[in-house]
């Protein structure tokens, strides 16, 4: 047991030197590009995770505070003035506490129901913001978008100070979820997404519990959305606040696993590069949206439980048909 | 006063037309307890069969309902047995996306077949008004609105005065038992998913006709019609077509009294209230429900 716990470490060391030196390994900009948008997304499915995966809660709005980060630091910018730089990122913590507080809000009102109107509920909040995003236009600009100071970094290097951004909260994302899952905050977590009248009648404090998770997620999920607004340096309404990156997040973590620590992360690998290299190859013509959708049917109906479930599931089964060793020479004493 | 009588009166006409789209997915709600992401495309779709049908055919918008129904009808048997029945654990949560799937892959396909360009069905009755006492009524409204009420009927003639109706209603109650008593719930569901679409194609007609749209235009449908459906009680039909009414008199009395661009936000004030004072909706029983 303690040689496979030695071997998840250094497996984990390794995948973060790897992801660490990356920018050196591969500098080409079209590389960095898939780099940057990858790392955002296992970042996302991370942050999604914390709430959909642990509590069972399906969020289809997270997109909502994506595009709320995403405009709370433009807006910051433009009204204080930062120029283009290293400073705006010192700034993407503020539009995670923006995040944070709007979240609480929602959350206040969406968590008083459950399933299946939870999920309608999502939606409905998202949409509200993309339409508040339209319509406030004397503070977002509506229609016509928000621009982002342009950094004067060099083509070679342009994508690089992102990369790292979006590494940094992958890793936080996922130092969070992992520490969550460890704790008795998480234990009730997945009490309530196994049975959450129980979990109440045991003494979790559900509403107290599903909202803080709710709120860490989205602040995740706003703080990166700052970092891409920064980095595509335009964005309007229907761009930030898109129910494709919404729903992206949530089938990258039913692929890798819903609830598990490495299974959004997994997803996030996989159908990221695949999404860019759909949407290179594609995105000329609307059939980039179809062979999407088949990818994504695919995945649910061949793996619906997740890869790593899956995998888990395979690896124990393994486990149980092979003897263990001790008990095997017995059958010298037979005749 | 005159504007927000006539805004009341474009309200209940418009209202009935949601009223059927929402019912539909009510309805798929009530019978397969899935949430149907997809049934603003399913209308989109619609609205593209009508606009290719009465373009190549030279029909009336009206009477490719004829052809479009039955199709959308045998499609929904078709997605349901294919995409929904597999679905065997976490069936509400995996619902939703393998339906918000089908949404993608049905923008997608209609951007590739009829590109994203704008298009609106045309009739002699899309603009031509006539008066009722200070202000004109547009005849498409009318008549969209005498055609769903005229389906509406008759899904609730089949639903309450038929067998097979008795069954939709029993699975809708209880599923495991309708299961017991030997009702194949499968093919119930299937039927319900058909019906559903065939709806989603008569709304979609209407649709057309009153608003340009582009295969994007589902999301802006879904989520009114989901928003409706929270607001009537999820499975509650009756629920689904009173709320259609107060959301859309409301938006458009909001379009004249305060400004179109913000018509639309009506909807998330009402949801709001009812979330705080009425979690389950109008006509929605508060079940202990799970994911």
């Amino acid at each position: 047991m303690l040689q496979a716990g030695v071997l998840k470490i250094a497996g984990i060391i390794v995948l973060f030197a790897i992801a660490l030196a990356l920018p050196a390994i591969a500098p080409d900009p079209a590389t960095t590009n898939i780099a940057v948008f990858t790392m955002m997304y296992v970042g996302l499915a991370t942050a999604w995770n914390i709430m959909g995966g642990y509590t069972g809660y399906i969020s289809l709005g997270h997109a909502g505070f994506f595009g709320f980060g995403s405009y709370t630091l433009g807006l910051l910018l433009a009204h204080l003035g930062v120029a283009a730089g290293y400073t705006p990122f010192l700034l993407v913590p503020v539009a995670g506490l923006a995040t944070a507080v709007l979240a609480l809000g929602i959350g206040w009102f969406a968590l008083r129901t459950r399933a299946a109107t939870f999920v309608i509920v999502t939606i409905a909040f998202m949409f509200m913001l993309q339409l508040l995003a339209e319509n406030l236009v004397g503070l977002t600009g509506g229609g016509g978008g928000l621009g982002f100071p342009v950094p004067p970094w060099s083509g070679d290097y342009f994508n690089t100070p992102y990369y790292y951004a979006m590494l940094a909260l992958a890793t936080l994302a996922l130092g969070i979820s992992w520490r969550i899952r460890r704790s008795k905050f998480g234990l009730g977590l997945l009490a309530i997404r196994d049975d959450e009248d129980k979990a109440l009648a045991v003494g979790v404090p559900t509403r107290a519990f599903k909202l803080t998770a709710f709120v860490v997620s989205a602040a995740l999920v706003g703080m990166i959305g700052a970092v891409y607004g920064y980095y595509v340096t335009y964005i309007y309404p229907q761009f930030v606040v898109d129910p494709l990156i919404g729903i992206s997040m949530v089938l990258m973590v039913f692929l890798g696993g819903l609830g598990t620590l490495s299974g959004p992360v997994l997803g996030a690998l996989i159908l990221e590069p695949a999404q860019l290299w759909l949407a290179y190859n594609y995105g000329a013509s609307r059939l980039y949206l179809v062979l999407y959708a088949a990818v994504f049917l695919a995945v649910i109906l061949v793996l619906p439980r997740g890869i790593v479930p899956s995998l888990t599931v395979l690896i124990e089964r393994r486990r149980m048909r092979t003897p263990p060793a001790a008990p095997a020479p017995q059958q010298a004493v037979m005749p | 006063m005159t504007l927000v009588l006539e805004a009341a009166v474009l309200g209940v006409l418009t209202g009935g037309v949601y009223a059927l789209m929402a019912s539909g997915l009510t309805l798929i709600f009530g019978v397969m307890r899935i949430i149907n992401v997809g049934h603003g495309a399913l209308v989109v779709l619609g609205a593209y069969l009508s606009f290719a049908a009465s373009r190549s055919l030279g029909m009336d918008p009206f009477v490719t309902l004829v052809i479009t129904m039955p199709v959308m009808f045998v499609l929904g048997l078709v997605l349901q047995s294919v995409f929904i029945r597999p679905l065997k654990t976490d069936r509400e949560a995996l619902s939703v996306l393998v339906t918000y799937a089908l949404a993608l892959g049905i923008e997608g396909l209609l951007g590739y077949f009829f590109t994203a360009n704008y298009v609106q069905l045309k009739a002699w009755y899309d603009t031509a008004s006539f008066p009722i006492g200070d202000f004109r009524v547009t005849y498409v409204y009318v008549f969209g609105f005498l055609l769903c009420l005229a389906i509406l009927g008759v899904m609730f003639l089949v639903l309450y005065h038929t067998t097979f109706g008795a069954s939709i209603r029993a699975t809708m109650l209880n599923r495991t038992a309708a299961q017991l008593i030997g009702i194949d719930v499968d093919r119930v569901s299937a039927v319900a998913f058909g019906i559903g679409m065939a709806t989603a194609a008569a709304g979609g007609v209407v649709f057309g006709i009153t608003t340009a749209f582009n295969p994007g235009s589902h999301y802006d449908l879904i989520s009114r019609l989901l928003t409706i459906i929270v607001l009537g009680g999820l499975g509650s039909l009756r629920g689904a077509i009173v709320a259609a009414l107060i959301m859309l008199v409301s938006e458009d009395i909001t379009a004249v009294v305060i400004s179109p661009v913000w018509a639309s936000f009506v909807f998330f004030v009402i949801l709001v209230l009812v979330l705080l004072f009425r979690p389950q909706g109008l006509y929605g029983v508060r079940v202990r429900e799970r994911i």
